[in-house]
C-alpha cells in the first residue's frame, strides 16, 4: 500500500502499563438539578429523598454526597416513586402503566439502584380495553408486605413487593356495602387516593375521582362510607380519627371517622380558603398537626381563577398564619419531613420539600416566618438559561473563603439550620482542593458553584446587569408596589428563565485566581473587568470604546445597539465590583477573551476582530480588523437574522394558508415529492478564503516567550481566527513600578496563515521541556515550578483540522497531528491537561485533551502529539451538550446534559469526583420470610364478575343491579 | 517607461511593477546560453500573447525563433504562457516582479510544468537537462509542457485491478473540486455469500469541475480510501471531513462503477496508466494529454506521495513577518536573516496564494504539431534512471494501448 506515515500505537507494554495508570474514562455524577421532574418520593425511616424524570432516570438523594442514580429501560416518564420505608426499596409506575421495582446496592463504597423486576397489572381476557387496569394509585403499606393498586376502572389490587400474588378486591363487595343512595346511578370512577390508616394499618381509605370514599377494613370488613364532591386527594389527620380532603372546587373539608357512624354525611369543617369567586382545584393538601397549637395546613393550587389561576401556589397555613409560596414553576409534588415515631402524638414538621418543575425549594417549618433552606445539592443550573462556563482548578484558599463570605452576605431570608433530608454516610474524603466552576447566564449573571465534590453547591452570584442602563430596572419596582396584600404571595426559588435583555447574556468568563481579578464578556460587545473587594463601594465606572473596524470603510453595523452604561455612581455590595467596562464597536458578542494580571492587560475578540486593553491605566493598547473583505455576513448582527426569521415564518404560514384552500391534492403532491427526494449528499470542497465569518477571532492567549529572537523573550499575545489566521503580537510592558507612567506597546511579530484554512481552537505556547507555560503570578508567588526559559520554546496551535507544534522564535513547524485527515472528526474542544498516575504520585504527564463534533474524546502526548487514547464521552446529535464542554486542568470536564444539568466526567486515573456513600437499609432478603398476603377474604370465587363491573366505566344502576343478583 | 536590463546571455524576464501601471519583466531562458532581460511593461495595456510573444522576440534578438514561455508564479510553480488567457494571468500574478522563462522549442528538450517545478529545479537543473531519445513517432498531442499536472492515477502496480486511485490536484487551480459523495449500500462477496454493507458513493458530478474534467472518478463509483484512510464504518459527514481536509492534494482510492476501463496489470512492476479513458467527452483533450505525462510523474512520486503532500503542508502555512518588530537592538540584522531562512517563497508581507488558471484551449494545444510521445518518457525530474528506463520500456510495450 501506500506509504503513509501512520502513527503506529505502540504496542510497548510499559508505555501501556503507564498509559493504564493515567487515563481511564469514567462519568462520575450528575451535578444540577433533574432535566423534567415528574415524580417524588420521601422515606422517612432512611431519610432518603427520590425524584423520578419524564425520560425515566430516578434519582435518590440523601445527606450532602449521598446521591445515586437508576434508569429505566424504558425512556417512559416515571409518573410515581413510592419507597417501601427503610426497606430501601423504590417502587415506580410509568407512564406505559408498568410498575418497577428499584433496590439501592451497596457495592464497595457506592450505592447503586438496580431494578429487580418489573410488572403490568394483566389484563381481563375478552375486554379490550385496557384502561381499566390503568394504575392511578399506589400505597405500599408502611409494614412492606402488601401493596395496593388502584386502577382507572375503580378496582384495586393487592400485590406483594414482587408483584406476586395479584388479589382484586371486590367490588362486588363493596357495592353490596354501599348503600343505595351514595350510588347515584353513577359508576364509582377511578380511584383517586389510597392512605392507609395512621393507627390501624389494616384499614385503607379509598376514595374514588367522583367522590365516594371509603373506609375499607382488611380484617374485619368494615365499610364506611362518605360522599363527597370530586375528589383530589385525601390525607388521614395523625390520630386516626378524622381525614382531610381536597376538592376541584378550591375547598378542602375534614371528616370525623368513628366506627360507631359507618355513613357520615356532614363534614366537621369545609373551607374554600380563597373563595368565593370560582377557585381552581385543591391538587393535593398535607394537614400536620403541631405540639404548639393549631395544626398546619399545607395545599397546592386552590388560586382565585380569574385573578391569579395561572399561578403556580402553594399556601401554608396555620391559626392566623398564611403564606402564599408563589413560585415560577409548576409544583410536581410536596411533603413535609415530620416526626414518625407512632409514640408521638404530633407530627411536629420540621420542613416542607417542595418538587417544582424547575427546581427545589425547602420551607423551614420550625423557624419563626418559614424561611427557606438553601439546598446542598440540586441546585437550579439553568436559573437563567446557561450561556458559557469556566471551571479553576485548585482555588487559593484566600479567594475562596472571600468568594464564600461575600455569597454569604447575598443571601437574605434564608435560615442555616441543617438541611433536613440527611440519609446515608458521605464517604468521600474531603476533597484536596478547592474547585470553582463559573456560569453565565442570559440574563448577565455570574454564578459560582463549589464544583470541588459531588455536590455542585451555590457560593456567590454576581450581577452585570446593574451598571447598565435597560428598561428592568424601574419595571420590577413598579410590579413590586402594584401586589395587593391578599393573598399574601411570597416569591419563592430563583428560577426565572425570562431575561429582560438579550444583550446583558455573558459570552466569555476569565478569571485570574491569585489577584481576584475577573474578566467578564457579554453579547453587546460588553467586556468588564471586576475586582474583588470586600466592602460595598458606590463608584463610577470607567467606560471605554474600542473600534474594530479600524479604518475599515463600506460596512454598516445591523445588528443591536451597545448596552448604555449607567452615568452616574453604582452600589455595588461586597464581592466582585466593576471597575472597567470596555465596550467593542460594532457591539458583536465577544467570542474570546484573555486576562494577564501580571501585566495588567485583557484581550478580547469579537467577529470583527480583537483588541488589547490596558485596565490598569485605561487605556486601549491596540485594536486589530481581522474582517475578511469580502464576508459581509458579519456585518449584519444576530437581530437582523432575528428579523429575516420572522420574514420566512410569515412566508411559511402564507405558504400553508395557500395550501388549506388548494386542498388534499397539492397535500398528495407535496408527500409524493418528498419521496423522491435525492439521498443526503454532501459536497466536496475546500474552504475558501471568503467564507463567512472568516474573521472571528476564536482564542487569544498571553505568553512570556521568544518571539523577536531566539535569546530573549518577553511579554507576547496570540489570536487566531476563524479562518486559519494567527496573529502574534510582541508586547512591551513596563516593569511593576512604572505601570502608571509607561504605556504598554504591541508590535505585531508574526502572522500565520494555516494552509487548511480550519478554525483555530486554541493556542498554547510551550516551554523547553514541552510543559505549558504557568499562568500569572503563578511563578512569582512560587506556586509553580518556573518554566524552561534555555530550551526553545514552541506555539500549539489547534485547529479545527489538525494539531500543530511550531518552534519558537522561527514558527517552523515541528509536529503535527491530522486529525481531521485521520479520523474524519473535528475539534470542538481543546485543553491542556496534567495527568497524574495512580501508580505514583510524582509521576505526571501533560497532555492535549480534545473533545470532537463525534462527541468523543481523544488524548494526544504533547509536543510530539502521539494519540493515547480515545473514549466516546457525548452522543454526537447532542451539539449543545459538545458545545458547553469545559475540562479542568487535572483531566476531569463537564457537559450539560440538559439545560439545567452538567455531567462529570474523568479521563485521569487518579482524579475523580464521584459519589461514595452509604446506605443502611434493612430489608429481609428472604422473600418468604414475608407473608405475602394475610388477609383471604380478599380471594373471591367470582372474581370474573367484578372484573366486567369494574370494567364497564360508565355503570348504570340497572347494571349494578344485575350483578348484585 | 520601458526599462530593460539586457544581457546577451540568457533570458529570463522579470516583470516589476513600478507604479500601479506598469510591470516589470526578467526573463531567463533555459536552452540558450543564460541571458537576462528586465524590462517593464504596462499592466492593463499588455495586450494579448501575440504581441508579447513578439516583444520577447524582439528584445532578445531572437525572431523566428520558436520558443516556449513559461512563468513562475507565486507558489513556485512554472507555468505555461502560450495564449491570451494564461499570459493575462501571470500579468496579473505579477508581484510585482513577474519571472518569465524562454525556452527554445524543440522537441529533444520538453519542459514539463508540474507541480513545484521550480523548487525542483532550484535542486539541481539536471531534471530538465535534455536527453537524447529521438525514437519515438510523433504524435498530434499536445505537449505536457503546455498543461500542468492536475490529476493522475497511482499505485497502480499495487492496487487490485478493480481499484482505481486517483491524485487531484486542487493546489493553485480556480476550478472547484466539484464533486458530492451519499451514503450507499456496497454489495460484497465473501466466502459467506453475498453480503450488503453501507458504503460511500460519489453521487454527482459538478460540470466543469475538476473531478468531472479529470475523467477519473464517476458517478456511483464506491469511495474505499481517502488518503490511505478506509472509509469503512466511517459516516457519510466524516468522510466530508477527510476529504475536505485533505483537498489540497486529494487521493482517493475508489471501485469505479464503471469497470470496463480498469488498467490491465501487466508484469508485476510498473504498468501503463491510460485510466483516464473515462467518457467525458468535454474534457477530452486534458485526458489524453495528461494521463500519460501523469505517468511519469507519478513514478517519481509514488513512493512518497502522502509524505510529499505532508511536506507542501508545512512549507505553505503561510508565515508573515513583520519587518518593524525591532529586535533587541544589536539582532536587527539577526531578525531580518529569519525572514530569509523560514519562508522561501513567501517571505513578502500581504502575500497570498492567488488561484491560477491552468485550463488551455484545447485547439491550440492538439494543432501543436511538435508533441511527441517520446518526450513524455524522458526524465524530466531527477528520477533515479532505473525508473525512467521501466517507465520508457512500459510506455512502449503500451504504445498502441494508449493512443485509443
Amino acid at each position: 500500500m501506500m506509504k503513509f506515515r501512520f502513527r503506529r500505537q505502540g504496542h510497548d507494554p510499559q508505555r501501556e502499563k503507564i498509559k493504564q495508570d493515567l487515563f481511564a474514562f469514567n462519568k462520575t455524577v450528575e451535578h444540577g438539578f433533574p432535566n423534567q421532574p415528574s415524580a417524588l418520593a420521601y422515606d422517612p425511616k432512611l431519610q432518603l429523598m427520590a425524584i423520578g424524570t419524564k425520560s425515566g432516570a430516578i434519582k435518590v438523594y440523601g445527606a450532602p454526597g449521598v446521591e445515586c442514580t437508576g434508569l429505566h429501560k424504558e425512556t417512559a416518564t416515571v409518573t410515581q416513586l413510592h419507597f417501601f420505608p427503610g426497606q430501601g426499596r423504590i417502587l415506580s409506575l410509568l407512564d406505559d402503566n408498568t410498575l418497577h421495582l428499584w433496590e439501592i446496592e451497596q457495592k464497595e463504597q457506592c450505592s447503586h439502584l438496580e431494578e429487580v423486576c418489573s410488572f403490568m397489572l394483566p389484563g381481563r381476557s375478552g375486554i379490550e380495553s385496557t384502561s381499566a387496569t390503568r394504575v392511578t394509585v399506589l400505597l405500599p403499606k408502611l409494614s412492606c408486605d402488601l401493596l395496593a393498586v388502584g386502577t382507572e376502572g375503580g378496582g384495586v389490587h393487592f400485590l406483594d413487593y414482587l408483584f406476586a400474588g395479584s388479589n382484586i378486591l371486590l367490588l362486588t363487595t363493596l357495592f353490596s356495602s354501599v348503600p343505595e343512595e351514595y350510588k347515584c346511578g353513577k359508576s364509582l370512577g377511578p380511584v383517586e387516593s389510597l392512605q392507609e390508616h395512621p393507627q390501624h394499618p389494616d384499614k385503607i381509605l379509598i376514595g374514588y375521582s367522583r367522590g365516594l370514599v371509603v373506609l375499607w377494613d382488611l380484617q374485619i370488613f368494615v365499610v364506611c362510607v362518605f360522599l363527597l364532591q370530586q375528589l383530589e386527594s385525601l390525607v388521614w389527620v395523625r390520630s386516626g380519627n378524622s381525614f382531610v380532603s381536597s376538592h376541584s372546587d378550591g375547598g378542602y373539608m375534614v371528616w370525623p371517622v368513628s366506627s360507631s357512624t359507618p355513613c357520615t354525611h356532614e363534614p366537621v369543617t369545609s373551607t374554600i380558603p380563597y373563595g368565593p369567586f370560582p377557585c381552581k382545584a385543591v391538587n393535593k393538601i398535607l394537614w400536620r398537626t403541631t405540639e404548639s397549637g393549631a395544626p398546619l395546613v399545607l395545599f397546592s393550587g386552590g388560586m382565585p381563577r380569574a385573578s391569579y389561576g395561572d399561578r403556580h401556589c402553594l399556601t401554608i397555613l396555620q391559626d392566623s398564619q398564611h403564606i402564599t409560596l408563589d413560585f415560577t414553576s409548576r409544583v410536581i409534588d410536596f411533603f413535609t419531613i415530620h416526626c414518625i415515631d407512632r409514640d408521638k402524638e404530633f407530627d411536629d414538621p420540621l420542613a416542607l420539600v417542595v418538587l417544582l418543575e424547575e427546581e427545589l425549594v425547602v420551607i423551614d417549618l420550625q423557624t419563626a416566618g418559614w424561611p427557606t433552606i438553601p439546598s446542598p445539592y440540586l441546585a437550579p443550573l439553568h436559573s437563567s438559561a446557561i450561556t458559557c462556563s469556566y471551571h479553576i482548578s485548585n482555588v487559593p484558599t484566600k479567594l475562596w473563603d472571600r468568594v464564600i463570605s461575600a455569597g454569604q452576605r447575598q443571601c437574605h431570608l434564608q435560615t442555616h439550620t441543617n438541611w433536613p433530608i440527611c440519609g446515608g454516610k458521605n464517604l468521600a474524603p474531603s476533597p484536596k482542593q478547592q474547585e470553582l466552576l463559573l456560569t453565565g447566564h442570559e440574563d448577565g449573571t455570574v454564578r459560582f458553584w463549589d464544583a470541588s465534590g459531588v455536590s455542585l453547591r451555590p457560593l456567590y452570584k454576581l450581577s452585570t446587569a446593574n451598571i447598565f442602563q435597560t428598561d428592568c430596572d424601574h419595571n420590577d419596582s413598579l410590579t413590586q408596589a402594584g401586589e395587593e396584600d391578599w393573598p399574601p404571595f411570597r416569591k419563592v426559588g430563583c428560577f426565572d428563565p425570562y431575561s429582560d435583555d438579550p444583550r446583558l447574556g455573558i459570552q466569555k468568563i476569565c478569571l485570574c485566581k491569585y489577584s481576584g481579578k475577573l474578566l467578564v464578556a457579554g453579547t453587546a460587545g460588553q467586556v468588564i473587568v471586576l475586582y474583588l473587594c470586600d466592602e460595598k463601594s458606590d463608584h463610577m465606572i470607567d467606560v471605554a470604546t474600542v473600534d474594530l473596524l479600524q479604518d475599515r470603510e463600506g460596512f454598516t453595523w445591523k445588528g443591536h445597539d451597545r448596552l448604555p452604561p449607567k452615568s452616574s455612581s453604582v452600589p455595588f455590595a461586597p464581592g466582585f465590583q466593576p471597575v472597567v467596562l470596555v465596550q467593542c464597536m460594532p457591539p458583536a458578542a465577544v467570542t474570546a477573551v484573555t486576562l494577564h494580571a501580571e501585566w495588567n492587560l485583557i484581550a478580547f475578540g469579537t467577529s470583527h476582530g480583537f483588541g488589547l486593553f490596558d485596565y490598569h491605566r485605561r487605556s486601549p493598547v491596540l485594536a486589530r480588523c481581522t474582517l475578511h473583505p469580502n464576508d459581509s455576513l458579519a456585518m449584519e448582527g444576530p437581530l437582523s437574522r432575528v428579523k429575516s426569521l420572522k420574514k420566512s415564518l410569515r412566508q411559511s404560514f402564507r405558504r400553508i394558508r395557500k395550501s388549506r384552500v388548494s386542498g388534499k391534492k397539492c397535500a398528495l403532491w407535496l408527500a409524493e415529492q418528498d419521496a423522491e427526494v435525492t439521498p443526503v449528499q454532501r459536497r466536496i470542497e475546500p474552504r475558501s478564503a471568503d467564507d463567512s465569518l472568516s474573521g472571528v477571532v476564536r482564542c487569544l492567549c498571553f505568553a512570556d516567550t521568544f518571539l523577536r529572537d531566539g535569546t530573549h523573550h518577553g511579554p507576547t499575545m496570540w489570536a487566531g481566527t476563524n479562518s486559519g489566521c494567527v496573529y502574534a503580537y510582541a508586547l512591551d510592558v513596563p516593569s511593576q513600578d512604572k505601570f502608571s507612567e509607561q504605556s504598554v506597546e504591541a508590535l505585531l511579530g508574526k502572522e500565520i496563515q494555516l494552509m487548511h484554512r480550519a478554525p483555530v481552537v486554541s493556542i498554547a505556547v510551550l516551554d523547553g521541556r514541552g510543559n505549558p507555560l504557568p499562568e500569572p503570578y503563578e511563578v512569582s508567588r512560587d506556586l509553580a515550578k518556573a518554566p524552561d526559559m534555555q530550551g526553545s520554546h514552541s506555539v500549539l496551535i489547534a485547529s479545527e483540522e489538525q494539531f500543530k507544534v511550531f518552534m519558537l522564535p522561527r514558527v517552523s513547524a515541528k509536529t503535527k497531528f491530522k486529525l481531521t485527515a485521520h479520523e474524519g472528526c473535528r475539534v470542538r474542544k481543546v485543553a491542556l491537561v496534567n495527568f497524574s498516575s495512580v501508580a505514583s504520585e510524582d509521576y505526571s504527564e501533560n497532555g492535549l485533551v480534545c473533545l470532537t463534533n463525534l462527541g468523543d474524546i481523544h488524548v494526544f502526548s504533547i509536543p510530539a502529539l502521539r494519540p493515547q487514547v480515545r473514549y466516546d464521552c457525548i452522543r454526537k446529535e447532542d451539539i449543545s451538550g459538545i458545545a458547553s464542554c469545559v475540562f479542568t486542568k487535572t483531566g476531569q470536564g463537564f457537559y450539560l446534559i440538559s439545560p439545567s444539568e452538567y455531567e462529570r466526567f474523568s479521563l485521569s486515573a487518579r482524579v475523580i469526583t464521584k459519589p461514595l456513600c452509604q446506605l443502611d437499609v434493612d430489608r429481609p432478603h428472604d422473600p418468604s420470610e414475608l407473608s405475602p398476603l394475610s388477609s383471604p377474604a380478599l380471594d373471591s370465587p367470582n372474581s370474573s364478575a367484578d372484573i366486567t363491573l369494574d370494567t364497564t366505566g360508565e355503570l348504570t344502576v340497572e347494571d349494578v343491579k344485575d350483578f348484585l343478583v | 517607461m520601458d526599462c530593460c536590463l539586457s544581457r546577451i546571455h540568457s533570458s529570463p524576464v522579470n516583470i516589476r511593477q513600478q507604479h500601479h501601471n506598469t510591470l516589470t519583466c526578467v526573463c531567463l531562458p533555459l536552452q540558450f546560453e543564460a541571458e537576462y532581460r528586465r524590462f517593464a511593461l504596462k499592466k492593463n495595456g499588455a495586450g494579448s500573447f501575440q504581441e508579447f510573444y513578439q516583444l520577447l522576440q524582439t528584445i532578445h534578438r531572437i525572431p523566428g525563433v520558436d520558443v516556449l514561455l513559461g512563468y513562475a508564479d507565486i507558489h513556485g510553480d512554472l507555468l505555461p504562457i502560450n495564449n491570451d488567457d494564461n499570459f493575462h494571468k501571470a500579468l496579473s500574478s505579477a508581484n510585482p516582479l513577474l519571472r518569465i522563462i524562454i525556452q527554445r522549442r524543440d522537441e529533444d528538450e520538453p519542459v514539463v510544468f508540474p507541480t513545484n517545478s521550480l523548487q525542483r529545479r532550484k535542486k539541481g537543473l539536471a531534471g530538465l537537462r535534455p536527453s537524447q531519445q529521438k525514437n519515438k513517432p510523433a504524435l498530434l498531442i499536445g505537449l505536457p509542457q503546455d498543461f500542468r499536472q492536475i490529476s493522475s492515477i497511482i499505485d497502480v502496480d499495487i492496487l487490485p485491478e478493480t481499484h482505481r486511485r486517483v491524485r487531484l490536484h486542487k493546489h493553485g487551480t480556480h476550478k472547484p473540486l466539484g464533486f458530492y459523495i451519499r451514503d450507499g449500500v456496497s454489495v460484497r462477496v465473501t466466502p459467506q455469500g453475498v453480503e450488503k454493507v453501507p458504503g460511500v458513493f460519489i453521487s454527482r458530478l459538478v460540470r466543469g469541475g475538476l473531478a468531472e474534467s479529470t475523467g477519473l472518478l464517476g458517478v456511483n463509483d464506491e469511495i474505499l480510501e481517502v488518503n490511505g484512510i478506509d472509509v469503512a464504518g466511517k459516516s457519510l459527514d466524516q468522510v466530508t471531513d477527510m476529504m475536505v481536509a485533505n483537498s489540497h492534494n486529494l487521493i482517493v482510492t475508489v471501485k469505479p462503477a464503471n469497470q470496463r476501463n480498469n488498467v490491465v496489470h501487466r508484469g508485476s512492476k510498473a504498468s501503463a496508466g491510460n485510466g483516464s479513458a473515462g467518457s467525458g467527452g468535454s474534457a477530452l483533450s486534458h485526458e489524453s494529454a495528461h494521463s500519460p505525462a501523469s505517468q511519469t510523474v507519478s513514478q517519481c512520486s509514488n513512493s512518497n506521495s502522502v509524505a510529499e503532500g505532508d511536506s507542501d503542508d508545512d512549507d505553505t502555512d503561510l508565515i508573515i513577518e513583520s519587518d518593524n518588530l525591532p529586535s533587541y537592538t544589536p539582532h536587527r540584522s539577526l531578525a531580518n536573516g529569519n525572514i530569509h531562512g523560514n519562508t522561501p517563497s513567501s517571505g513578502v508581507f500581504g502575500h497570498r496564494p492567488l488561484p491560477q488558471s491552468v485550463s488551455l484551449p484545447s485547439s491550440s494545444s492538439l494543432s501543436d504539431s511538435k508533441a511527441s510521445l517520446s518526450s513524455l518518457t524522458t526524465p524530466t525530474h531527477n528520477g533515479s534512471p532505473t525508473k525512467t528506463s521501466s517507465s520508457q520500456e512500459s510506455m512502449r510495450e503500451d504504445g498502441n494501448f494508449i493512443t485509443l
